[in-house]
């Protein structure tokens, strides 16, 4: 059977695809276009799937345009595995490599900060950092120490105005977007992640400290990128989000 | 008569297809409702609201899970790594039941997301055996089996429906999950009576019912074609096979599906009553 479910498979997902032998109505006649509920079946679920993954791409492009592209993608990209909250991680690439969407150079990275948004809400929970463990420090010590991130914290930059894209197409009153290259930190201060524009340096910042530099030397780091860069806000933002699970000061550390 | 309680924990009383814009509804109504399914796949993430949503319905409620992409039909192996994130999911929610389909949906690595058909003949029977016995030792517990929705036949088939399923819960120990609807689906689509189809079906072992609305189509040649959209409420003919199947059975737990438009949940809920009603009366008024 393994040969015949390929068959199978295959002309499930393939509308031009010839139909497997040997399926009937249940009285030898043959099944005919009963086997387009099965195409029907998938195309569609997966279809609602990638809209429901995707909504601000799907506003962008308008829903049928969504739904001729979710028909090529998931020939192009089916699902590997049936937990479909990973389905459609190559819709960014994918985007990217149609030509009749070049001149939407955005789409891909909206696309990313989606996947980001969507891999924040299912990211594990962590209780978060008590704040006054951060005021309660001498500044050497402040300036030493190290922070943990909570792993529903997702950090992206893009070339694109994506956070404000993003508002503009999730929130009735956002301004009009203008170009601009933009940094996005994503919380998620209890179930819903929230996208948050980061200043310049921010996220140099944020990727710094993810990567275990103390606080002090990650400042160097993004002042060496924006040299106005002040850490307040960004410090706020996180602290909001509840993003912080610890707080390592540099004689705890091995 | 089988013993049930050891196949699942669920209250002989309705219960209805967990839909998160219900959540808080249900916590604060849940009407006649003592029970709860949430399908699998859609709990397998790392924590955040769904897990969490999940934790506290299960302090209120028993909760059934019901997988829909195991494969156990398919011609290749269980997918191990699908298994181990089941076998997480069972092992710290400790439902009152599990469930999956006698059907496929995974064909190499791809995974089609819809619960494909599988002609019924010996080699079928022995994998489809061998995959529940799987699933049984993995979980170590019983599960239960649901009959599927046809939209077509194999020519290839030498054993009907529920004979199949007869000799695959002799042979492994499952319970099975008489999905109602789907046999009044099936009988329109393929040409049986849902008589004929319950005196073959072993309804000693059903521990669990589903019923669910559908849609309705035409094939070819004009005959009726119905579809399993869980789109809509209740069809009368199948409230009444219900009523014919708890006379038969006795008290069971009984499941309404509705997974697509899904309503407000006190349209739901009367769904729920109306199979509330069925349990208590053997009929639908």
């Amino acid at each position: 059977m393994t040969a015949g479910t390929g068959n199978f498979a295959n002309a499930v997902l393939h509308p031009d695809a010839a139909l497997p032998a040997g399926l009937t109505d249940g009285n030898g006649q043959p099944a005919g276009r009963r086997f387009n509920v099965l195409r029907n079946n998938v195309a569609s679920s997966l279809g609602e799937a990638l809209r429901t993954g995707f909504p601000v791409i799907t506003k962008l492009l308008g829903t049928e345009n969504m739904k001729a592209i979710a028909a090529m993608y998931l020939r192009a990209h089916p699902p590997r595995s049936p937990v479909l909250s990973a389905f459609g991680t190559d819709l960014p690439e994918f985007l990217a490599g149609l030509p009749q969407l070049s001149h939407l150079g955005y789409l891909p990275d909206i696309a990313r900060l989606e996947l980001a948004l969507r891999a924040s809400y299912h990211a594990a929970d962590a209780p978060a950092l008590d704040p006054s463990r951060l005021t309660e420090l001498s500044p050497q010590d402040l300036t030493e120490a190290t922070l943990s991130f909570t792993p529903s914290l997702r950090l992206m930059r893009s070339r694109w105005p994506i956070h404000a894209i993003w508002l503009r197409n999730t929130q009735d009153d956002a301004p009009k977007p203008e170009a601009a290259p933009q940094d996005v930190l994503i919380t998620r201060r209890e179930f819903d992640p929230t996208p948050h524009l980061l200043p310049p340096g921010g996220a140099d910042w944020i990727a710094a400290v993810s990567n275990g530099k103390s606080l002090g030397d990650a400042l160097d780091i993004a002042k060496a990128a924006a040299p106005d860069f002040d850490p307040a806000s960004t410090l706020a933002i996180l602290l909001r989000g509840n993003a912080l699970t610890s707080l390592t000061l540099k004689d705890q550390r091995p | 008569m089988l013993d049930t309680a050891r196949l699942n924990r669920l209250p002989a009383a309705p219960g209805v297809g967990f839909k998160p814009q219900h959540f808080a509804a249900i916590m604060e109504d849940a009407g006649p409702v003592r029970w709860l399914e949430v399908h699998a796949e859609n709990y397998m993430g790392d924590g955040g609201r769904p897990l969490a949503q999940l934790r506290a319905l299960a302090e209120r409620f028993a909760i059934s899970v019901h997988g829909v992409g195991l494969s156990i039909g398919g011609a290749q192996p269980l997918d191990k790594d699908h298994l181990a994130r089941l076998a997480k999911l069972v092992g710290w929610l400790n439902p009152a039941s599990f469930s999956e389909h006698l059907a496929w949906s995974s064909h190499g690595n791809t995974y089609l997301n819809d619960l494909l058909p599988l002609p019924y003949t010996n080699a079928t029977l022995t994998r489809v055996a061998e995959h529940i016995d799987t699933v049984q030792s993995t979980l170590g517990r019983p599960m239960l089996l649901e009959n599927p929705s046809s939209y077509l036949a194999f020519a290839e088939s030498t054993w009907s429906e529920p004979e199949f399923l007869a000799e695959l819960a002799r042979r492994t120990g499952c319970g099975l999950l008489l999905d109602v609807n789907n046999v009044f689906i099936s009988s329109v689509n393929l040409g049986f009576t849902p008589k004929g189809y319950l005196d073959a079906f072993p309804l000693s072992r059903v521990a669990e019912i589903h019923v669910g609305g559908h849609d309705h189509d035409a094939d070819d040649h004009g005959a009726a074609l119905l579809i399993d959209s869980h789109a809509r409420p209740v069809a009368p003919p199948v409230w009444d096979l219900l009523a014919d199947v708890l006379a038969r059975t006795g008290p069971c737990p009984i499941l309404v599906e509705w997974d697509n438009d899904v309503p407000d949940w006190p349209t739901l809920r009367d769904e729920a009553c109306r199979a509330e009603h069925a349990l208590q009366t053997g009929a639908v008024g």
